[in-house]
């Protein structure tokens, strides 16, 4: 190879770099490794997590779901996971197809018109819905936000606001339901206000009350995002198209992705057709081929970087692919029964948990309003209990006072169809 | 190679959408729960039927389906897939066993940190194996992605003037960057300006002196640049940047060209990000899900993105105690399952497997780029780094376009390059071969370019009319844009948005 370079050494194929750079460019690491070792290290690393092995009753954004082998036995799949983003459509006709039924499974999970390829997550979707409101709605600076909101969306919301024009963000408090607080809503609403943000079901678990919301700002002309952090609640509860909301976003984790820490997951994002060209992201729409056969191509991209450069609707690139065809293939395997059953399984194992904790005497429900799989107990030193129930290896929720000052007595607790009736009573034995 | 004509090679079967596939009453999910009381939970006016136009579908079907749909598409296990700035390198199998563990796919990211130590202990060695790669002082592994890379690098750029009083509006961008970095700045709220390359396409430091002012925040750059070559003048042109008060924002996309070579820490650069899926091997996935650290230079260190890892005596814990930070882009840490992958990357190749990859990689995209160079203009007329530019140019008078010989290669079983990008060559045709590709594959796709450009000039319908061993032949882009259809419904019907 070298002769047909015309060059001595690989080195001299460097020369444009300069000496100065080069001298000093040395890679202070350690040796590489085989593969055996390499799998050592990660093993034992792998079983530092303990928390992977307690009984938990984490929520707060990520859910502990089953999911069916075949959405992994698909996943790897090569001809999948090591494509790219399907620019060269005869030959990406795989993921381009899968990406066209995520997006009919998702705006109709959503009811609404039309979803795109998929975000990077629900927090960085809820904020491009925000930008996307503020185009749709270009003379008015104001957003509401709930503070029932998931506290990291609300921060993305912040980070991606700030410095992009002059949006103000205000943000409406809970009232004892553990929803929007609507009296406050009302009177915040204005003629500037672009959007209102509300959680749907809301970092409380709590399922906000979307027809009066919707009510409420579209007295105004004002849009609603709603953003389902836990997307499996849409199984069982009203979809918020149905409510009239004017962009649907999420967090798909639930819905066949593994936890891993947080990441990847994937937003989702559905709006109604009007909207459509405002939109961030990827879309892929059918078509014909030059022999009249149907096919699927990336379509509309005149809305995006590559091509409007700094005019695009958004700077993402890609979607989250292979989380998209994960939530593709857990949704057809579950399928229009199993999702449904699903979903009522996690809101009757929730109730079932928080029963068992009210009756132990020493926990309340904090918020009044309806829930899905998750809810607030608040009782005295959370904190404390939340160690005591470690020690027995049992996470028994997420401490809210992190988060929220005025609940530093409550914590978070979620209850999936993954909890057996003998995990709730090592939680209640560990906590009560 | 010879037998690129004619209709399917193989037996490709007709695949119709799930929902086609659908028959009432099939299911491949059963739950033990008893749940026909549950829905007594909801208040009525929240509750919800089954969905209509869902998917029944038993396991079998359901297997198949997606099956024959992975049938449909080209990787780069299945094939050579040299689509230049992306990097497609072969991805590790073991990586993908490892990111399964249950300790790491199990693990919730609200554990308490003293429960998560495996995960963070690699979150903080990748971190420290980033910033030596890169010659940074700190990393943040938060990012989803390169492009939400750029954003954070860039609003944590905004950060940086505020603090100091001065509202800077400007960002210098070369005009041969990727989309995304003026897309990047705007989202910011900076007004990009673009700044011109010279002859050959590198930037010249006079120009970047020329362009600054006290009211450019940053310039953002390229290095290697788009065509693939090593940014010359990248010191002086830190230099002209910072003599002014600027930053320098240095896109890492093409940092597979760099490793062990030099570092960009060391050629003035205030921040850049990383791209996993690229340079680290993670899969690109059919487009995502990516990664995109960033690593920074000691003066925008406080503003990196929250939480930030610190460690003490007790062990490595998560921190938001960083009141100058730009705050957080995403849930969460970042995708820490693809940090574990690239982690396992790093521990295999080792510092010197890593240099090697470079080395071999830049002697890749040399070897093609002299063997195909008397079929093809070459856009610069030099060494390369990682990836080389060719243009259609000279296939006009024959009515044979880039796109032509991009849908050509496709028939021989190769994906195509990057076509049309970077913007500054007209009808450019970007090849990146990457470190992992034999010689001999490498000499199949020369003799498979070497004969389209002949077919170029002997049958150029051939070219034209490319591909047609795929499963579909060429896609009316066109129709798509003009009457969407975005997604499939009960009762066909063409969305009307216009």
């Amino acid at each position: 190879m070298l002769e047909v370079v015309g060059v001595n050494s690989v080195a001299e194929l460097f020369a444009d770099v300069p000496v100065a750079l080069r001298d000093r460019a040395h890679l202070s690491l350690p040796p590489g490794a085989s593969e055996a070792a390499v799998r050592a290290r990660l093993e034992s690393l792998a079983a530092r997590n303990q928390g992977a092995q307690c009984r938990s009753f984490l929520g707060g954004g990520a859910y502990a779901h089953f999911v069916p082998a075949v959405v992994d036995q698909i996943l790897q799949r090569a001809e999948f996971y090591s494509a790219y983003t399907p620019y060269q459509p005869e030959v990406s006709q795989g993921t381009l197809q899968a990406i066209f039924e995520f997006q009919s499974l998702v705006a109709m999970l959503f009811d609404q018109d039309v979803a795109n390829a998929s975000m990077y997550d629900g927090a960085s979707a809820t904020a491009e819905a925000v930008l996307m409101a503020l185009r749709v709605r270009p003379k008015r600076p104001r957003v509401l936000v709930s503070r029932a909101l998931h506290p990291h969306y609300r921060q993305t919301i912040a980070t991606y606001l700030a410095g992009a024009g002059d949006a103000e963000v205000v943000e409406i408090g809970f009232d004892d339901s553990g929803a929007i607080d609507r009296a406050a809503l009302r009177a915040a609403l204005n003629p500037q206000t672009a959007a209102v943000v509300v959680g749907y079901p809301n970092f409380f678990g709590v399922i906000e009350p979307l027809d009066d919301i919707v009510s409420a700002a579209h007295a105004h002309e004002t849009l609603v995002v709603s953003a389902t952090a836990e997307a499996l609640a849409l199984g069982a509860i009203k979809a918020p198209g149905s409510s009239g909301v004017d962009i649907a976003v999420g967090e798909g984790q639930s819905l066949g992705v593994p936890l891993a820490y947080g990441g990847p997951g994937c937003g989702l994002f559905a709006t109604r057709s009007e909207h459509v060209r405002l939109m961030p992201g990827r879309l892929v729409g059918e078509t014909v081929d030059g022999g009249g056969r149907r096919g699927y191509v990336l379509t509309l991209a005149t809305r995006e970087q590559h091509i409007r450069r700094e005019k695009a609707t958004s700077n993402i690139c890609t979607n989250q692919g292979l989380i998209a065809l994960a939530i593709t293939v857990f949704l057809s395997t579950v399928g229009k029964q199993g999702l449904r059953d699903l979903a009522l399984a996690n809101l009757r194992r929730a109730h079932g948990a928080a029963s068992a904790l009210c009756r132990s005497g020493r926990w309340c429900r904090r918020f009044s309003g309806p829930i899905f799989n998750e809810f607030v107990m608040s009782g005295g030193d959370v904190r404390a209990a939340i160690r005591a129930a470690q020690d027995r290896g049992v996470l028994a929720g997420v401490p809210l006072g992190t988060w929220y000052p005025e609940l530093e007595d409550a914590m978070l607790v979620c209850a999936t169809e993954v909890n057996t009736d003998a995990d709730v009573a090592a939680l209640v034995e560990a906590i009560a | 190679m010879s037998g690129a004509t004619g209709k399917q090679a193989g037996l490709l079967l007709d695949e119709p959408l799930i929902f086609e596939r659908s028959r009432p009453g099939r299911s491949a999910f059963q739950l033990e729960d008893d749940v026909a009381a549950a829905a007594e939970l909801l208040p009525p006016e929240l509750r919800r039927d089954r969905i209509d136009g869902f998917p029944e579908v038993s396991e079998p079907d359901a297997l198949r389906h997606f099956l024959r749909l992975s049938q449909w598409n080209l990787g780069t296990a299945t094939t050579f897939y040299p689509l230049g700035s992306c990097t497609m390198k072969y991805n590790p199998v073991l990586n993908e066993a490892v990111a399964r563990l249950p300790g790491f796919a199990s693990l919730h990211p609200l554990t308490p940190d003293e429960l998560a130590q495996g995960q963070l202990e690699l979150m903080w060695e990748l971190e420290h194996a980033l910033a030596e790669i890169c010659g940074m002082d700190a990393i943040s592994l938060q990012p989803a992605a390169g492009a939400q890379g750029e954003l954070t690098g860039m609003k944590m750029v905004r950060a940086y003037h505020v603090e100091r009083g001065r509202s800077r509006s400007k960002v210098l961008i070369p005009a041969s960057a990727h989309g995304t970095n003026p897309a990047s700045a705007a989202l910011a709220g900076y007004r990009v300006v673009p700044v011109e390359g010279n002859r050959i396409g590198l930037l010249e430091a006079e120009a970047v002196r020329r362009a600054m002012d006290e009211d450019v925040a940053a310039l953002m750059i390229t290095n290697p640049n788009t065509l693939g070559l090593f940014e010359r003048e990248i010191a002086q042109i830190a230099d002209a940047v910072h003599a002014n008060g600027g930053l320098v924002y240095l896109d890492g996309a093409n940092l597979n060209a760099l490793m062990g070579v030099a570092k960009p820490g060391h050629m003035g650069a205030d921040v850049l990000q990383f791209n996993l899926h690229k340079t680290f091997s993670t899969p690109h996935g059919g487009g995502g899900p990516g990664a995109g650290p960033i690593g920074v230079r000691d003066v925008l260190v406080p503003y990196l993105p929250t939480p930030r890892l610190v460690r003490d005596d007790a062990g490595i814990r998560w921190s938001d105690a960083f009141p100058q930070s730009i705050g957080r882009v995403r849930s969460f840490y970042g995708n820490a399952g693809m940090h574990v992958r690239a982690y396992a990357y790093i521990l295999a190749l080792g510092g010197d497997g890593l240099t090697h990859a470079t080395r071999m990689a830049v002697l890749s995209a040399n070897y093609i780029r002299k063997s195909l160079a008397a079929d093809y203009h070459l856009a610069a007329p030099t060494t390369c780094m990682h990836e080389c530019v060719f243009s259609d140019k000279g296939f006009e008078n024959l009515g044979v376009k880039t796109l032509d010989i991009a849908k050509r290669l496709l028939d021989f079983g190769f994906y195509a390059p990057t076509i049309y990008f970077p913007l500054v060559v007209n009808g450019a045709i970007m090849i990146e071969p990457t470190e992992t590709e034999s010689k001999e594959t490498l000499d199949e796709f020369i003799a498979a370019m070497r004969t389209i450009a002949r077919e170029a000039r002997e049958s150029p319908d051939t070219v034209r009319n490319a591909p047609t061993r795929t499963p579909v032949s060429r896609l009316d882009e066109a129709r798509a844009a003009r009457h969407p259809v975005l997604r499939w419904r009960k009762q066909r019907q063409v969305m009307s948005d216009e």
